[in-house]
This record gives C-alpha cells, sequence and structure tokens, in this order.
C-alpha cells in the first residue's frame, strides 16, 4: 500500500519532457518533488504564476508570491506571472497538457466530485470546474476509500458534479487505474497489495484484465 | 486636469453606501485592499455584496467585514481557510454564490471589455449550470455567463500614477487588473505613488482610464497564510 508520498510518486512516472502541468491542492502538490531526473515540466499556478520554483529559503520569503495553495514559493529561470483571467484562459483554451487533481468522488464514467459536501462543508471549486471542464488530460490522485472507509471508485457519484466525463486516470493507495467505456481498467497494484482486496475496495466496475503487476516507483 | 489622487482610504471610500456591490482583488490574502477593508469596517456600512475570490481569513481581509456582519453576500470560488464564514453559510445568515474561479475572472474581464456575457465549458452539468443558458460550439456544451455589474472595484497595486496607471507586483495582480477595468467607480490603493510620466509606459499592466481614485496606502501588513520553506544545504 501506498502513502501519500508513494502516489504522488507514481503520478510523477506520467509527467513527460516539456509538459505543462497543473498541480492541484494536497497530494497532488507533492507530484512536484519527484520529477524524473532529465526531464523539465512548467508548472503552471492557476493564481497566476507559469513556471514555479521550489519554496523559498527562509530570508526570501515574499508574500506576493505564492501558489495557489496560499503556500509562499519562488519563481524559476523562464518563470512568468498574469492575471486570473489568462491563467484560465491557458487553461481553457489547452495550453496546460496535464491537470493533476484530488478528489472525493469518481465514478467509473469519468465524472468527478469535489467541491461540497451538502450541508456538511462548502469550500468551493476554486479553478477546479474550469481545469476539470477544459484539461486534456485528468489524473485524480486520491485515498481509495473515505474516512467511513467506503469507496471512492463509484458506479455514480453521489456528492454534487464538478465535471463530467472527464477524468481519464485515477492513482490512489491500491493501484493505478485507467476510465475506459467499461469502467475502472486495473493497470498496477500498489506494493503488497492483491486484486481480491482491490475489488473489495472498489463500488465501480473494476476490469481485470490478465496478470495485473506491482508497480514499480525507482 | 485629471483629478484622481486622494488622500487616504477614508476619503476613497467615502461615498459607499449600505447595499453597495463591491469587487475586491487579491488571491487569498495576496494582494487585497488591506487600507480600504480597515476603511470601510471603520465606516460600519452594510448588506454589501462582495464579489472577491475568497473571503479572507477570520481576522483578516474580508474576514473582518464578515465578523462585523457588513456583508449580506459573497460572490467567491473558494471560501475555505475561513470558519467565521462557513459557520454564517451554513447557518444562512449570509448568501454565498459559488462560481468557478474562472468564470469569475472572465466575467470581470467581460465588463472590463465592453461585452455581455461570455461563454464557458466550466460548471456544465453541474449545479452551477442550473436556469443557464446552453449552447453546443464545435461539438461541446458552454454556459452562457453574464458579465458582472458592481458599484465598486477596489484594487491593491503595486505602482500607480497620478495618471491612474497601475503596476502589479508577482502573484499579488491575480484579479486586481480585472476588477480594476469592471467597476463602475475603480478605487486603486497602491504602496508607492508617483507623478505621471515616471513609470514607463511599456510596463503599465492597467491603464489610467480604468481608474477613478488612487492613494497611497500605508502600514501594509501583507498576511501570509501559509510560510512554506526549505532549507540552507
Amino acid at each position: 500500500m501506498l502513502d501519500k508520498f508513494g502516489i504522488a510518486k507514481r503520478i510523477a512516472k506520467e509527467l513527460q519532457d516539456g509538459y505543462y502541468v497543473n498541480l492541484g491542492i494536497g497530494i497532488p502538490t507533492l507530484v512536484a518533488n519527484y520529477v524524473p531526473e532529465g526531464i523539465e515540466v512548467i508548472l503552471q499556478s492557476e493564481n497566476g504564476l507559469l513556471g514555479i520554483g521550489p519554496f523559498p529559503y527562509a530570508d526570501e520569503v515574499d508574500a506576493d508570491l505564492i501558489n495557489a495553495g496560499k503556500q509562499t514559493v519562488t519563481t524559476t529561470n523562464g518563470s512568468s506571472f498574469f492575471d486570473s483571467a489568462m491563467s484560465f484562459g491557458m487553461i481553457r483554451s489547452g495550453r496546460v497538457d496535464l491537470t493533476v487533481l484530488g478528489a472525493m468522488e469518481v465514478a467509473e464514467n469519468g465524472d468527478i466530485a469535489n467541491w461540497k459536501i451538502p450541508g456538511k462543508m462548502v469550500k468551493g471549486m476554486g479553478g477546479a470546474m474550469d481545469l476539470v471542464a477544459s484539461a486534456k488530460n485528468i489524473i485524480v490522485a486520491m485515498q481509495h476509500v473515505n474516512k467511513a472507509g467506503e469507496s471512492k471508485l463509484l458506479k455514480r457519484c453521489s456528492l454534487p458534479i464538478t465535471g463530467l466525463g472527464c477524468v481519464k486516470k485515477v492513482v490512489t493507495e491500491l493501484g493505478v487505474f485507467d476510465i475506459v467505456p467499461e469502467g475502472f481498467k486495473l493497470l498496477e497494484r500498489a506494493p503488497g497489495v492483491s486484486v481480491d482486496y482491490i475489488k473489495e475496495k472498489t463500488e465501480g466496475n473494476l476490469i481485470v484484465d490478465g496478470e495485473i503487476p506491482e508497480m514499480i516507483l525507482d | 486636469m485629471l483629478k484622481k489622487i486622494v488622500s487616504n482610504a477614508d476619503e476613497a471610500i467615502k461615498d459607499i453606501q449600505d447595499g453597495a456591490v463591491i469587487m475586491l482583488g487579491g488571491f487569498g490574502l495576496c494582494g487585497i485592499p488591506e487600507n480600504s477593508i480597515t476603511a470601510l469596517v471603520k465606516k460600519g456600512v452594510k448588506n454589501l455584496t462582495c464579489i472577491s475570490n475568497n473571503a479572507g481569513v477570520d481576522d483578516f481581509g474580508i474576514g473582518l467585514m464578515l465578523k462585523t456582519r457588513q456583508v449580506k453576500k459573497m460572490i467567491s470560488s473558494y471560501v475555505g481557510e475561513n470558519a467565521e464564514f462557513e459557520r454564517q453559510l451554513l447557518s444562512g445568515e449570509l448568501e454565498v454564490e459559488l462560481i468557478p474561479q474562472g468564470t469569475l475572472a472572465t466575467r470581470c474581464m467581460a465588463t472590463g471589455y465592453g461585452m455581455p456575457a461570455i461563454y464557458t465549458p466550466a460548471g456544465v452539468g453541474t449545479e452551477v449550470a442550473v436556469g443557464k443558458e446552453t449552447r453546443e460550439f464545435d461539438g461541446k456544451m458552454y454556459l452562457l455567463e453574464h458579465a458582472f455589474k458592481s458599484d465598486f472595484a477596489i484594487v491593491k497595486a503595486w505602482k500607480g500614477d497620478s495618471h491612474g496607471n497601475l503596476i502589479f507586483r508577482a502573484t499579488s495582480r491575480n484579479f486586481n487588473p480585472l476588477m480594476a477595468m469592471a467597476g463602475k467607480i475603480t478605487i486603486a490603493e497602491v504602496e508607492e505613488l508617483y507623478e505621471a510620466g515616471e513609470l514607463n509606459p511599456d510596463e503599465i499592466h492597467t491603464p489610467g482610464i480604468y481608474v477613478n481614485r488612487i492613494f497611497k496606502g500605508s502600514d501594509y501588513e501583507k498576511r501570509i497564510e501559509q510560510v512554506t520553506t526549505r532549507l540552507k544545504a
């Protein structure tokens, strides 16, 4: 089974040289720490920064320079700043190659829910609805089950939807899944996790085609 | 003679009345018009509708106006990080309209560009789409979203001049130039105020035609929500 760092590490293997990537808050942000050697990716922050650098040293913290998670960051060679309309312009017009975001629920048809639990939690969608409506490739990074132990990979989302039929791939602590017309196609198992265990924890239709390899992280 | 410079925030906001619709720039606490918010709290205007990406935190930014119950309605994209906001929202004391962040930005842009509405795919098939006109272009569905109407836009810039030209710094730019274009009356507070001619025209982000009042702010706290650092090797 993977911890959140393992999930981030596995997603980092999906990065390709020259990709422009938008990383959501939480586990997705960690993906930046595992960019494979020898490839260059440019991280987009929806609050108006292309080319997110590492966290600043304590003596270079700048209140005017933050990421979408409101954390202090730095620029890097080739960075640029822009306003929020242009930020979503580059997202909407399909310039961002990969979007990684968290979710409360994903359905076997690619629907995603991650912005609201009616009557309980209302934080808002932020940029998620814009991202999922326009991104070419969306990977969801999330825990396989919720705090009550219920599957988050469902037949249909029960929470208010963020976007329809948009998720392409899901990486959880248990495995890697592609969303195909028939449901969640299991591609890889996390170390030490059996196919039967994944089946038990997946409410949506799980497709197991032949022998499923254990993922290789390093 | 252009007379845009006012002496301080109190003077800049003096004609904002109860029930006004106000845009406030900033993303989180980054690039928020601190001086004007303080002045609005002091003036005590009520029943405000605030259009702003976020709602501050409990004791800073728009959070200060929530605490004093001056806000009737918030139009935002993300309102986490604010316990008092969530309490007022869940109890029904505060009206909230949540809209996608790109839609929020583009509805401001549309106003400033003199366009009545825009089409966006964000929110198709979700609660956001309820009651909205949809249209298909090249096989994909889009929502019609209207340009914002507001009485005042209040923005924060790094540098400004006596003609109202503005320059923003780093990610504190965010919604500020968009809202600056969208207010019926636009108020800009700046860290550094110059005479016309002192700023390079090539570096202006917001041309002064969009700005009605400008003042040099003071005592900026520039609070950071999450200080994240790395250690020196």
